[in-house]
């Protein structure tokens, strides 16, 4: 029964991109959309049957179908593992996956290959459950690549422009330097443990009297690289803002709600590995920190509205690599979820102000909007209260805790994480006024045609935008469900228990004071002065380096692009040339010892003689000389 | 029942594609050659009952030399790899017009008859016929049926010849040397000689420059782009698919086992010499405007890797390198296939000259897409499944060696996804681009189904190869 279940959560997403594929273009577009749509809710259904399921008996769900690869150390299944974790990422990734699809219906109407992208959502819906719910790193790295693969497909969903297929192809190779690491994470294990599979690893580590902690280390800091790919960390982060190119609806479910938080899972999966080298969780912690601050800074001056909530996707993933960093698992995952919920809100919104706009996504021609779009504009108030930390909203509960558990670790951490809130508070509401408020300052042929989006654009903002508000309840201070559903998968931390101690209240009204004084500063810019940001050529100063993304693009040409190339070209035109002249040199000394050889051959009995003579001396000589 | 039904099905039809004449040749030439496939997968189920498919007959009294097969799941597996991609390579070629079509296809079967030979050669002198038999096919071959101006064709393929004869002399000076201490080339007497290291490390140099050409691995790979890109499309196919597997293999045949001190000796630098050909090919393959060079340089790299899992000399090394062997094999020959299907409707095979192909062909783009992401090595096609293994085996050797190697894993996303992008996406291209016919769709739809249905379960093959490749290291670590 649960098999057979399992199998059709997982299986039901590709049958939706089976059926897209093949007969997709035939079924018409509201067909598609609806086939794509069905598909994931009903893996949403299934999800949530499996967590009542979890939710009474408290034991995980192994499956194992077939075996898969023969090491000569180990054997890896491919198996299922449904537990706490898997089902809690399960949950938002088709619970919000399927509103994401409803909206897509609407919004890739007008494309003539909306098959397609629901072919590839799907596809995407299906690597994204393979990841989480893998029984072994094996599995899970099905789902890694494949889902970056979607990544790849959907960026370039619009493959004639060139630099939209320039986007896609560094995303994909970005993540693939990740994964190098995550591979090489995995020899480690397979080496150490003989095994690949969660649950035996766990046992394995947990029983192992002798740990190689050099190995260990190592293998966590290279399964950490993988994680920096596909969680567009330091260094690995560039390919997401670039990755924007791609439909709205992608930027969403992928780039912001579901697969970026896929290094997240990996890490608080093997929880129990990273537990042991405290040396990488700093790592891990100052680059989360560091990510989050620098993605922050240049979310400030970033024009383009897609964009700003791009850097700010990567300044919130810092934070939750922040909190794993400090071993604080529950928080980071609570702190997925609640950013699941307002970012991709944030994300749909913006995108239905794009659509309303026929395509425009500077933020200096837009303006004005509340009063024609009064829903996205409502939704994405909501969701950028949360994502601002005002209290009572959902990020308010779990930014909160990030900072409280980075408090509690180091002080600079917690200032470097606080500066980015603040910074967060002021460049979301820098977007809500110069989107929202004031007057249009686009065309009038635009102003004309401005309109609220159709339902199926607005329901899935209304009802993400009333999980953004309430989500923060799953895991209240003092009294958390999440900490006491996750407790089988994960550590107890002393951390983790949130009492609600006076240092708490402090940090807290810090908090809440920064967040507050990010939104004044930003009112008082953008709405009360109605000051309107330049013209990219008129941007001087630091805010040239920050709205240049500090030239960190430009670095990477000329560090990395740039001189593999050149010694690419240098291999092409003269090493290759060099090594084929010497095999031809060779051919052309044997032609040209054979021309002297053959002159011996010259018929004259003299010479003949003479030599054979020499020859005999020197053979008698020789004799004699040996005895 | 025995494997040398195979050679004598493929050698017939040889001769009766020849008689048949032009027009019926190919029709024939696939007839024989799905007729070997047939076969060898009914004498793989009798292999598998337990049953003895070997053949062995006295052939020579003085000097001493056999005509003996040896089929055991290594080389049943390599029999199978020719005898499957043969009768796909014949069926891709029916959308091009051959002159002396007879000929051709004639060669091809003659040649996959020499393939098949050199897999299950299990006597030196044999197993070197065959070997410089199938040299003489593809000669004809490319330089008959190529493309490209003709006196520079003639340079490369010729050069090409002179070069892989050359390095296979030293093969043969070690077979007459193994032969004056054996007294016989019986590959079952070869591996129970006792040689001295001195002996071993030149037996193994002979052999070493011999399969280094032919595989090849870097420096001796200069013939290949030149010879890739001027022979004819079912000539770079049956190169790339199945001829430099023969090198591959007899490293883990007769190479390894032969001279195993010599192997363990040095393996770092043959390992290295490998790994450096993964990342030598793959920043060649980076700034290449032909099609087919490129992927001949992406050959390149991934033979590399090939060669140095084999040189490991673990079990998850050699496992890995005949997995690899197998979905190489066919993901080249499905990329190849593709150039020929590009070339076909815009007759270039420069990259520069192409894109905005995708519009036009949703069935190919597809295709292609799913042979670049396999070729990538994509989890949950075949090419994970070996390269994931070969990484592995480097690994247990040195961490460094499964990093550089590793490169390939982000160098080959790079070029390949590059080349994909300037071939197939931007705006539709002036020129119009016919999708996919049905015969060219079957070629490639039978070689996605195969690198995804081993690429999810590759137990089969795996099953088979596993006990021959632990004898032989049983033999590689005999002392």
């Amino acid at each position: 029964m649960d098999t057979n279940l399992a199998l059709v959560l997982l299986l039901t997403p590709l049958l939706g991109f089976l059926i897209n594929v093949f007969f997709g273009k035939q079924l018409g577009k509201s067909v598609s959309g609806t086939i794509g749509t069905f598909t994931v809710a009903i893996s949403f259904v299934v999800s949530i049957y499996f967590f009542l399921q979890i939710n009474q008996t408290k034991q995980p769900v192994t499956i194992h179908i077939f075996d898969w690869i023969t090491i000569s150390n180990f054997n890896v299944g491919f198996g299922l593992l449904l537990d706490q974790l898997s089902i809690l990422w399960l949950l938002f990734v088709t619970g919000i996956g399927s509103l994401i699809h409803l909206y897509s219906i609407s919004y890739m109407h007008d494309d003539e290959n909306m098959h397609k992208f629901f072919a590839y959502l799907n596809l995407f819906v299906f690597f994204m459950i393979t990841l989480v719910i893998g029984s072994n790193l094996l599995v899970m790295f099905i789902g890694w690549e494949g889902v970056g693969l979607c990544s790849y497909l959907l960026i370039g969903f619009w493959h004639k422009n060139q630099e939209y297929n320039d986007a896609a192809k560094k995303a994909f190779i970005m993540n693939r330097i990740g994964d190098l690491g995550l591979l090489i994470g995995i020899f480690i294990l397979g080496v150490l443990f003989s095994t690949v599979d969660f649950t035996t690893l766990k046992t394995s580590i947990e029983t192992t009297t002798t740990i190689n902690s050099y190995w260990i280390g190592t293998a966590a800091f290279a399964l950490f690289i993988g994680a920096c790919g596909k969680s567009a960390q330091i260094p690995l982060y560039t390919w997401l803002p670039d990755a924007m190119a791609g439909p709205t609806p992608v930027s969403a479910l992928i780039h912001a709600a579901t697969m970026v938080t896929a290094g997240i899972f990996m890490v608080s999966r093997l929880n129990f590995l990273f537990d042991l080298v405290p040396n990488i969780q700093n790592i891990i912690a100052v680059v989360g920190a560091i990510t989050a601050l620098v993605a922050a800074t240049i979310g400030l001056v970033q024009n383009d509205i897609k964009k700003v909530l791009a850097y700010s996707t990567v300044s919130q993933l810092g934070l939750m690599f922040l909190a794993l960093g400090v071993g604080a698992y529950e928080v980071a995952i609570f702190h997925v979820i609640t950013h699941a919920f307002f970012k991709a809100c944030l994300f749909l919104g913006s995108g239905s102000v794009i659509h309303a706009l026929h395509g425009e996504q500077d933020m200096r021609k837009m303006g004005g909007l509340k009063k024609v779009m009064p829903i996205t504009y409502l939704t994405m108030l909501v969701s950028s209260l949360a994502i601002s930390g005002v209290p009572l909203f959902s990020g308010f509960f779990s930014k909160d805790e990030i900072l409280l558990v980075a408090f509690e670790h180091s002080i600079p951490l917690w200032i470097i994480a606080s500066i980015a809130s603040i910074m967060t508070a002021f460049y979301m509401f820098r977007l809500m006024f110069l989107t929202f408020f004031n007057t249009f300052r686009g065309t009038e042929e635009q102003k004309h045609h401005l309109h609220e989006s159709p339902s199926l654009i607005t329901f899935p903002l209304i009802v993400l935008a009333i999980l953004a508000t309430f989500g923060g309840l799953i895991s209240l201070p003092g009294h958390s469900w999440l900490n006491d559903y996750l407790t089988p998968v994960l550590p107890k931390l002393a951390a983790a228990e949130h009492h609600l101690d006076t240092t708490a209240y402090i940090l807290m009204t810090i908090a809440v004071i920064g967040g507050i004084v990010g939104i004044v500063l930003a009112y008082v810019k953008y709405n009360k002065r109605n000051t309107v940001p330049v013209s990219d050529e008129a941007i001087i100063g630091f805010s040239k380096v920050l709205y240049n993304k500090y030239y960190v693009d430009e670095a990477y040409t000329v560090l990395f692009v740039n001189p593999i190339n050149a010694l690419s070209r240098f291999f092409r035109d003269y090493i290759e040339t060099f090594i084929s002249s010497l095999i031809f040199g060779l051919g052309k000394v044997t032609i040209a010892l054979s021309a002297q050889g053959r002159k011996v051959h010259n018929g004259s009995i003299g010479l003949y003689l003479f030599v054979f003579v020499i020859g005999i001396c020197a053979i008698i000589s020789y004799l004699f000389l040996a005895q | 029942m025995n494997v040398t039904l195979i050679l004598i099905l493929l050698l017939v039809g040889s001769f009766a594609t020849y008689l048949a004449g032009d027009k019926l040749a190919s029709k024939v030439a696939l007839f024989f050659s799905v007729l070997a496939l047939g076969s060898s997968i009914v004498l793989l189920n009798h292999f598998n009952a337990g049953e003895n498919i070997s053949f062995i007959s006295q052939w020579i009294t003085q000097p001493n030399i056999s005509f003996a097969l040896k089929a055991d799941g290594l080389s049943l597996a390599m029999l199978l790899l020719t005898t499957v991609l043969t009768p796909l390579i014949i069926f891709s070629s029916f959308g091009n017009e051959y002159k002396n079509s007879k000929s051709f296809y004639a060669l091809i079967l003659f040649m996959a008859f020499a393939m098949v030979g050199t897999f299950l050669a299990a006597d030196g002198l044999l197993y070197y016929i065959f070997w410089e038999l199938a040299l003489i096919p593809i000669y004809f071959i490319a330089l008959l049926w190529g493309n490209g101006d003709a006196e520079d064709r003639k340079k490369a393929v010729v050069k090409f010849f002179i070069y892989t004869l050359a390095g296979s002399l030293f093969m043969l000076v070690g077979f007459v040397y193994l032969y004056q201490k054996a007294g016989s080339l019986l590959l079952d007497d070869l591996y129970k000689l006792q040689l001295s290291d001195a002996e071993q490390l030149w037996i193994f140099l002979g052999f070493f420059l011999a399969y280094a050409i032919k595989i090849p691995i870097i420096p001796f790979h200069t013939w290949q782009a030149k010879v890739y890109q001027k022979a004819p499309t079912v000539g770079t196919m049956l190169l790339s698919g199945i001829m430099l597997k023969m090198g591959l293999y007899s490293i883990i045949r007769w190479q390894l086992p032969i001279a195993p001190l010599a192997a363990k000796q040095y393996l770092f630098i043959f390992v290295g010499l490998g790994i450096a050909g993964v990342v030598y090919g793959s920043i060649v393959a980076l700034r290449q405007k032909d099609l087919k060079k490129l992927l001949a340089y992406s050959s390149l790299a991934h033979v590399g890797l090939i060669a140095a899992a084999t040189y490991t000399l673990t079990l998850d090394g050699l496992r890995g390198a005949v997995l690899q062997m197998i979905a190489h094999g066919f993901v080249v020959v499905g990329l190849f296939f593709a150039a020929e299907i590009i070339f076909r409707r815009y007759e270039t095979r420069i990259i520069a000259e192409m894109g905005g192909i995708r519009t036009q062909s949703p069935k190919f783009t597809s295709m292609f897409m799913i042979l670049v992401l396999a070729s990538v090595a994509l989890p949950s096609t075949f090419n994970f499944i070996g390269e994931f293994t070969v990484l592995y085996s480097l690994f247990q050797i040195n961490i460094w060696f499964a990093i550089l190697g590793g490169t390939t894993i982000i160098l080959g996303a790079y070029y390949m996804l590059k080349m994909f992008q300037h071939v197939m996406l931007g705006e539709t291209n002036k020129k119009v681009f016919a999708d996919v016919t049905i015969s060219e769709a079957l070629s490639m739809i039978i070689i996605i189904v195969v690198l995804f249905f081993f690429g999810m379960y590759p137990k089969p093959i795996t099953d088979l190869i596993t006990p021959s490749l632990e004898n032989i290291l049983t033999i590689i670590n005999r002392n």
